[in-house]
């Protein structure tokens, strides 16, 4: 059977991550997935000067947002000129709107989709629905997950929580293909089955992995066609994507290329990199009739003014955070509750749907930095996993939604309590003392830490102790050579 | 091994900030960082006044308290001797979140000067002190966690492994995903023990699958977490801090 559909929501990351840890099958998929993806990515920068090109990377990515409102005005004048219409949206509500009314007016009943992030993240799927129009992905990984009514799991490959089996299972039930293990047969099968869809398709939706505010490009990464054939078969192509996603020159494009296809998959070139500049032209035989760009805020405006938590907008969505991130790894993308997961959905989610809802994200972190080390634009992830924790705890005077929720009076007499001892020396000595003569009464059970391990001792004798005995003995030795001299 | 930083000839004295760890819980490896550095001729100054680098505090996000505590760290260190720290956690926050901590403070330039100081321990016995060890001990395998602060934060994962290389009866035996992080992390592993605990429990086997006979580590955080871990459930495979490692395999 395959899985009954569930709903994750990021306040329920406790509970969910109880569940997926618990879930061998979960475990396992994200293990070997994981693993296989950090072997790939190691192998495909070992010719390269991996430091340099990153230090590239987040130049490029900097670059860009220190300039992104005269970017952004460029890149609508360059693709108006190029004939592509140009939305803006402050929210998602308002881009589906757009979408929606470009559909309806084009008549449209039908929509196929390649992969966006930026459309989940908009819910782009049930808004279409609410207006009767039918919504299909066409990208494998995310078709597999909408016939099983999930959600992307991770945002490069959004049905990686899926085993073979568990997919052969899904598309038996739903599409009636034959039970299979045979992994060709089952993606003949879903090509065959799409294939109809484009042809039948009245508007075609997808993302943006680079706009270039320069000449007015959108630059779309794929490997499965399903790109291509969405912003080219159906007479009307809509490109839905954030803000951010803007660079300034084409020759900003190739770093970041190399960049995201590596980190992702460890692939040195992708499939396909589609390059859209303008709808059909007279005379050319194929190709969208009308062609719009939906600019997405949806937040990140607010993100661009704080000059530490700007660097999240660097981010080029390649997923490596979350390939390399040891709590991702063990608990899965479901478990976030986020169209975003792991680490950039951390620091990126909390922007978008506020602390309330998020609070838990910026926490499940160790700060191991596996996801700064490989982030291909250097965003500093650790730091800003630290900075919205202190969002949550803080007086609520930040600029990030909701601020100072997590704020307890309790919590904060724990630390001024800890901050007093470890401002008096003295009594700081004298405390270390007395735990060591009464470590005999140390609780053995400490909460959840001794679920899984035994509570620690104090030592009988703080290093504090053990230095001043030295001393003291070491001086007393040396009185009694000089004595004896 | 390149090494990440310019580093000074041996001075003739140090600091060494213990951290509040090692003070409470593990005070031996401390004074085996002690002993180490004073078999290399150097004299050790330990101010009485230390408490807390301000780390627990700062990862949770209250930076007025964590800054409150880092503060009174600050005067302890007035010759400009270098400042070791037998820990890449406090190191770390020492040498690369000080300057944070304080941006726009008044004490800004102190906290920048004292960081520039600060030396994790065995990148200290590497590259300043240059150390030969002498081994006296009875062949061994043996494995080696490197915390994720001296790891990725300093830049050290070469260090504690190249310590080991020197003793000449000791086998380095690596464990699977030997990068990974043990699921310690602070207030992490209190306020996600569930993760941590998986965390800790897939770094536990790992260790033991390598085959070693015992396991070192240079933090004692993840000793804490890793170590009680394996206690919990009755494992052979018990671990020290690498200094008393060293001390206990050249004396």
């Amino acid at each position: 059977m395959s899985q009954p559909v569930q709903t994750f929501t990021p306040e329920a990351f406790h509970r969910q991550a109880h569940d997926a840890l618990g879930n061998p099958q979960i475990r396992a998929n994200f293990r070997k997935a994981m693993d296989g993806l950090m072997d790939k990515r190691r192998q495909a920068f070992e010719e390269w000067d991996l430091e340099a090109l990153r230090t590239l990377g987040a130049s490029v990515r900097l670059r860009a947002l220190s300039r992104l409102p005269d970017l952004l005005e460029q890149l609508e004048a360059k693709c108006e000129a190029n004939g592509i219409r140009v939305h803006w949206a402050e929210d998602s509500e308002e881009a589906c709107r757009i979408v929606t009314g470009i559909c309806q007016e084009n008549g449209a009943q039908s929509v196929i989709k390649g992969k966006s992030m930026v459309s989940e993240e908009m819910h782009l799927n049930a808004h279409l629905a609410e207006a009767g129009i039918d919504a299909l992905e066409s990208d494998l990984g995310e078709y597999l997950v909408q016939l099983n009514e999930q959600t992307p799991s991770h945002i490069i490959m959004p049905a990686i929580h899926l085993n073979t089996d568990e997919i052969s299972t899904i598309m038996h039930e739903h599409t009636g293909t034959a039970p299979t293990r045979d992994v060709d047969v089952m993606t003949a099968a879903a090509r065959a089955q799409l294939r109809e869809r484009f042809m039948a398709a009245d508007v075609g939706v997808s993302g943006v992995n680079f706009a270039v505010a320069e000449t007015g490009t959108l630059c779309l990464v794929e490997n499965e066609g399903n790109g291509r054939m969405t912003t080219t078969v159906p007479p009307v192509h809509i490109a839905v994507t954030g803000i951010e996603k803007v660079v300034e020159n084409l020759s900003d494009v190739p770093p970041l290329y190399a960049l995201l296809t590596r980190s992702a998959t460890g692939q040195h070139v992708t499939t396909y990199f589609n390059m859209i500049t303008s709808p059909r032209k007279e005379g050319e035989r194929d190709g969208p009739r009308e062609v719009h760009l939906v600019l997405v805020d949806n937040g990140r405006s607010r993100i661009y003014q704080d000059d530490e938590l700007l660097d999240t907008l660097r981010c080029i969505r390649c997923g490596a955070c979350m390939n390399h991130c040891p709590v991702y790894t063990r608990v899965g993308g479901h478990t976030y509750g986020t169209t975003y997961p792991g680490p950039i959905g951390a620091i990126l989610m909390p922007h978008l749907m506020g602390l309330e809802a998020t609070k838990d994200l910026p926490t499940a972190s160790s700060l191991c930095g596996a996801c700064g080390e490989v982030c291909p634009v250097k965003i500093p992830i650790p730091d800003l996993l630290v900075r919205l924790r202190r969002e949550s705890v803080g007086e609520g005077r930040g600029n990030v939604p909701g601020a100072g929720v997590k704020r307890s009076t309790k919590e904060v007499a724990a630390w001024k309590s800890w901050q007093w001892l470890a401002t008096h020396p003295t009594a700081w000595r004298g405390a270390s003392i007395v735990a060591g003569k009464l470590r005999g009464l140390a609780p053995s059970h400490l909460g959840p830490w001794t679920e899984c391990r035994v509570a620690p001792k104090p030592a009988k004798a703080s290093l504090h102790t053990l230095i001043k005995q030295r001393t003291k003995h070491k001086e007393l030795r040396q009185g009694q050579q000089e004595g004896e001299s | 091994m390149t090494a990440t930083r310019h580093y000074p000839s041996r001075p003739e004295k140090v600091y060494l900030f213990g951290t509040c760890l090692i003070d409470m819980f593990f005070p031996e490896a401390g004074m085996d960082a002690v002993r180490l550095l004073e078999k290399q001729g150097i004299e050790v100054l330990f101010p009485e006044d230390q408490t807390c680098c301000g780390q627990p505090a700062y990862t949770s996000g209250y930076h007025d308290e964590a800054r409150a505590v880092a503060r009174a760290q600050l005067d302890l260190f007035p010759e400009p001797w270098p400042i070791v720290v037998p820990s890449g956690s406090c190191g770390g926050m020492m040498r690369l979140h000080y300057a944070q901590l304080f941006a726009g403070c008044p004490e800004e330039r102190k906290a920048q000067e004292v960081a520039s100081r600060v030396f994790e321990l065995t990148e200290f016995l590497v590259h300043v002190c240059h150390i030969e060890l002498e081994d006296r001990g009875a062949p061994e395998r043996i494995a080696m966690h490197t915390s994720c602060s001296a790891r990725r934060e300093m830049g050290l994962a070469d260090t504690g492994p190249a310590l080991l290389a020197r003793l000449g009866q000791v086998e380095l035996v690596e464990q699977e995903r030997a990068a990974e992080c043990c699921g310690f992390g602070g207030t992490f592993a209190v306020r996600h023990p569930e993760v941590s605990a998986a965390m800790v429990e897939d770094k536990g086997r790992a260790l033991e699958e390598a085959g070693a006979q015992h396991f070192v580590t240079s933090d004692c955080g993840c000793l804490m977490n890793i170590a009680g871990h394996l206690a919990h459930r009755d494992s052979a495979l018990q671990g020290e801090h690498i200094a008393s490692y060293l001390w206990r395999r050249c004396s």
